[in-house]
């Protein structure tokens, strides 16, 4: 069974201009233990996901219709505080800045006990020998010691070891990871990410990982979404969809990652840019940009569906004519 | 950190020294300043002896010298218009301003900050809109006329609570303490309610637009997503990051206590130094004048020196270095 | 490479280009007139606020009495009640004090001298403040720490203080001073604490444009600091200086009102609200509120509404609320 499911997702901002939907019936799950990446551009939706899921959606942003299961569960129809018993003891969430994410007038120590006390029921000396135990694993040198400083004592990337351990101080089984990197020095942006990947499978936990950087995808990554203008336009493993994009987007993409090894006059892009939420086009929303369109593209929507290719296991699913077409036609 | 109160040390001197100039060019330059040493009914014979001791020819740096060191020994010379040594004076009076001042800013903060609290987590509400309709009306009301609405009330249409002077004073040393009689708290309801208004408003506006700024931060978002209850969220991180800059601003304002004591006296006929000011304005009595002046920069550069040790010692990233390792 | 700097230029005025003609309809239809035309408050508020400087502006036309000419007084009519009590008469709507004054004619004469002062305060300060905070932004260096820290000594103490001083110092230096030296040195010592917020503001925003590439790019082309100024960092800074304008108009306004009420505020020529108070306050006892009270009223909804509308402007300007 699923750990997350999300169905039909609709995610609505009402606005004195109108209600703009930013996500519009997305549909995807996570296995447990599984790493999920969800990437896109910036306003294609990722981060609304995430915090849908958690619950932490701002106003007067709202979820309009769907549903979110944990374990069978519908959880997108609690209150608040049935809510609270579920973030950081199921569902943990790390965000992008480390330096604005941990409050500067408490010490670290005191910020990780509170967490494990507020979840599970453990005196304050377990307590601390837990979130010593946690720096540990998040590979903070002299935890015992370090437990009682400030954040502002970390370097960038220590903070963001430690809201790692942070989220996963009351043992949540799965993490939404809010462009954890974007805010660190490239130098250490492999580790966290090997960290975060390394301390998740220790705990069996899966991740939801948010980003742009596909190249932070294909490292960590099983499966992958593809979002575009608040919709999915494919998922599926990473090296399916990196090596074999099926979506006329995601090829886009991958075509416009440089390649040291060929020499180029012009780097290639994706003409046009991504639509602005009052003006998302009547059909498939890459139609205007799309090298591969034709008629039904600009009529209607297209659903999510697999697309069945010799070799693979688990068929990518995208959402495009193109391949509608392919299947329908019994076309392989 | 010894550093730090160091260089706060030096700015503070640099602040009375510049205040006490200015309190010197009044001194010297508007009137005469061997009658303001003397008082007017000195003698001719008196006035000439002083002024060759003060050596009036004598180049500027030296008379600022000589005003400085007896302004350090609090010597302002005599009032024009009370004919009493002005440190005399100001030392009758300070007690009630004082008591005054603590009464008021204490009941500002005790019901200040649950009131901005209760408007930033409750925001949208109806008490919470009707606190801030009575900030807005506590902002747009100028203190003289609290008072006058208070006495009209109080005193004029119910007669429940006198409207002048400070009642029965008990005198312990050389304090006049107005607490510890029945007549004496009963006098100081309505100034302190006065006084108190003002400020009340202000640290409630202040502690509700910084709470709503702090709501909003990553770590309570971070703190929400981890399942914290409202109760840590809110008093426990929430109000302690709050409080601190509030801590300060309100620090600072003081000074505007001491400033609206003078309207509040005033209205009252409360004989603190806020009304000996007021009459030594009128009566262009300069050297009340001087001296209020110096003491005001004293009371000033001590709490501001305060505020920031008090800054100090509450943000830890003052207090403790930076380390490394990443 | 010019054609370029003009489109950049161009971007960077941050304003609301609907394309319609009238500025009007322009200013109606931007989200700060959608957020005035949802809010009531507001718009009762600058009704309320209208309304007043209209009476002070026409005082002479529209009040019914001209309070201050000695001749026209009748001191048979002195200490009369408003009208809608016993003793009263319409003649005085709102009473007379004890000089047979018409209160509702000083009201408006009262208001108008207040307003003046009020008004005036704020614009000094705005242009010094303005002014200093441009300069030390743009300069930096020395004149920047210099000016800073001055704000910052200049923050702790309060308006009326430094007002009151200043007062205090004006008659001791000229005993006999006339009229308008007397409101000079008013609405100097009201503007002297209120430039600091204005020059602040208005620095720090000419330090984040300073180093953004368009003003780069025209410094490096030869345009004179002087244009770069006005023309891309005052419009930037507009927003914030309208909102502090407002709230300094009724806090001056107040200022004015409690210095009058002290004694050491407008001449007694010219009495304003504060002026009255003060008058009315030796009647209270007596029974004759009405002298004290009406003066008192106007000044609070004076106060009150120029509140209001700066309230409302400041959280219209902020985006973040929305």
């Amino acid at each position: 069974m699923s750990l997350l499911e999300v169905k039909n997702l609709v995610v609505e901002f009402p606005s004195r201009h109108g209600t703009l939907r930013a996500l519009d019936e997305i549909s995807f799950d996570i296995a447990p233990g599984e790493i999920l990446g969800v990437v896109g551009e910036s306003g294609a939706g990722k981060s609304l996901t995430g915090a849908s899921i958690i619950g932490l959606l701002e106003p007067p942003g709202r979820i309009a219709s769907g549903q979110i299961l944990l374990e069978g569960q519908r959880i997108d129809n609690l209150n608040n505080d049935q809510m609270r018993s579920i973030r950081g003891r199921k569902i943990g969430a790390i965000f992008q800045d480390p330096l604005t994410s941990l409050n500067p007038l408490y010490s670290v120590g005191k910020q990780l006990t509170e967490t494990i006390q507020a979840h599970l029921p453990v005196s304050d000396q377990e307590a601390r020998q837990r979130a010593i135990g946690l720096l540990q694993d998040t590979g903070i040198p002299a935890a015992a010691e370090r437990i009682d400083h400030y954040p502002h004592q970390f370097s960038g990337g220590m903070r963001q070891r430690v809201v790692i351990a942070l989220a996963l101080a009351a043992e949540p089984q799965l993490i939404v990871a809010d462009e954890p990197t974007t805010a660190l020095d490239v130098s250490i942006q492999a580790q966290i990410i090997s960290l975060l990947k390394n301390v998740c499978k220790k705990r069996g936990a899966a991740v939801m990982l948010i980003t742009h950087d596909m190249g932070v995808i294909a490292e960590t990554c099983d499966r992958v979404a593809v979002m575009y203008a608040g919709r999915i336009a494919e998922i599926g493993p990473v090296h399916q969809v990196i090596n074999h994009p099926e979506h006329p987007y995601t090829a886009g993409l991958m075509a416009s990652i440089p390649d040291m090894d060929i020499d180029r006059e012009r780097l290639n892009q994706i003409d046009g840019a991504m639509p602005r939420l009052n003006a998302i086009p009547k059909g498939c929303a890459f139609n205007p940009r799309c090298p591969q369109v034709f008629d039904r593209c600009l009529q209607e929507r297209p659903d999510l569906a697999a697309v069945a290719r010799s070799g693979q296991n688990t068929p990518t699913q995208v959402a495009c004519w193109l391949h509608h077409a392919n299947t329908l036609e019994g076309v392989s | 950190m010894l550093a730090f109160v160091v260089q706060r040390l030096i700015q503070a001197i640099m602040v009375m020294v510049s205040v006490a100039f200015i309190a010197f060019l009044l001194f010297q330059y508007v009137g005469d300043p061997v009658l303001f040493m003397l008082g007017q009914d000195a003698t001719a014979d008196q006035i000439a002896a002083l002024r060759k001791d003060l050596g009036l020819d004598q180049p500027f740096i030296v008379q600022f010298g000589h005003f400085l060191w007896n302004a350090v020994q609090g010597e302002f010379g005599i009032s024009l218009r009370q004919g009493a040594k002005v440190s005399q004076l100001i030392a009758n009076r300070f007690p009630a301003t004082l008591e005054l001042a603590v009464i008021a800013a204490g009941m500002a903060l005790l019901l200040g900050i649950p009131m901005g609290v209760y408007a930033a987590l409750r925001r949208g509400t109806l008490p919470s809109q009707l606190l801030m309709t009575f900030s807005l009306l506590g902002v747009s009301l100028p203190t003289f006329l609290i008072g006058i609405l208070l006495i009209l009330f109080f005193a004029v249409l119910l007669g429940w609570l006198p409207s002048f002077g400070r009642g029965d004073v008990v005198k312990i040393g050389w304090w006049s303490t107005g607490l510890l009689t029945v007549k004496g708290w009963q006098h100081i309801v309505l100034p302190a309610l006065t006084l108190t208004v003002f400020q009340l408003t202000l640290i409630m506006r202040l502690v509700r637009a910084e709470m709503l700024e702090v709501l909003r931060t990553d770590y309570i978002k971070f703190a929400r997503a981890r399942g914290l209850s409202n109760r840590a969220i809110h008093f426990g991180h929430a109000l302690k990051n709050t409080l601190v800059p509030v801590m300060t601003i309100t620090g600072l304002q003081l000074g505007g206590l001491i400033a609206f004591a003078i309207i509040t006296e005033t209205v009252f006929q409360w004989p603190g130094m806020g009304l000996l000011f007021i009459q030594a304005v009128t009566f262009a009595d300069v050297p009340v004048m001087a001296a209020y002046l110096c003491l005001i920069a004293l009371i000033f550069v001590v709490i501001n020196l305060t505020v920031d040790l008090l800054y100090f010692a509450v943000d830890p990233r003052l207090r403790v270095g930076k380390a490394g390792g990443h | 490479m010019l054609a370029k700097l003009a489109a950049i230029e161009a971007n960077s005025h941050k304003k609301d280009s609907d394309g319609m003609s009238n500025p009007i309809s322009r200013w109606l239809n931007s989200d700060v007139g959608y957020s005035f035309r949802q809010s009531k408050t507001a718009m009762v508020a600058a009704f309320i606020a209208v309304v007043f400087i209209f009476c002070a502006v026409f005082a002479k036309w529209v009040a019914p009495y001209n309070p201050f000419d000695a001749a026209s007084l009748e001191l048979m009519d002195s200490r009369l009640p408003p009208a809608w009590s016993a003793e009263g008469s319409t003649k005085y709507l709102l009473g007379t004090d004890d000089q047979g004054r018409d209160i509702l004619s000083a009201l408006m004469y009262g208001t108008r001298i207040s307003l003046v002062v009020g008004m005036a305060s704020v614009m000094l300060s705005l242009v010094v403040g303005v002014s200093l905070g441009l300069i030390a932004g743009f300069r930096g260096g020395w004149l920047d720490a210099f000016l800073m820290r001055l704000c910052d000594v200049m923050l702790s103490f309060p308006a009326i203080l430094v007002a009151l001083l200043i007062a205090g110092v004006g008659r001791a230096v000229f005993p006999d001073a006339d009229d308008s030296l007397a409101f000079g040195v008013l609405i100097i010592s009201i503007s002297l604490t209120g430039w600091v917020q204005y020059a602040r503001t208005v620095r720090g925003t000419t330090l984040v444009e300073r180093n953004k590439e368009y003003v780069q790019a025209a410094r490096v082309t030869g345009v004179a600091p002087l244009r770069i100024m006005l023309r891309h960092v005052l419009p930037n800074v507009l927003g914030p200086v309208t909102v502090l304008a407002t709230i300094q108009v009724a806090s001056a306004i107040i200022t004015e009102a409690t210095l009058s009420f002290l004694g050491v505020g407008v001449p007694p020529t010219s009495p304003s609200l504060g002026t009255l108070i003060r008058i009315g306050n030796d009647f209270l006892f007596s029974g004759e509120w009405w002298i004290t009270i009406f003066p008192g009223l106007t000044l609070v909804l004076i106060a009150l509404s120029v509140n209001l509308l700066g309230d409302w402007l400041r959280d219209a300007l902020n985006p973040r609320l929305r």
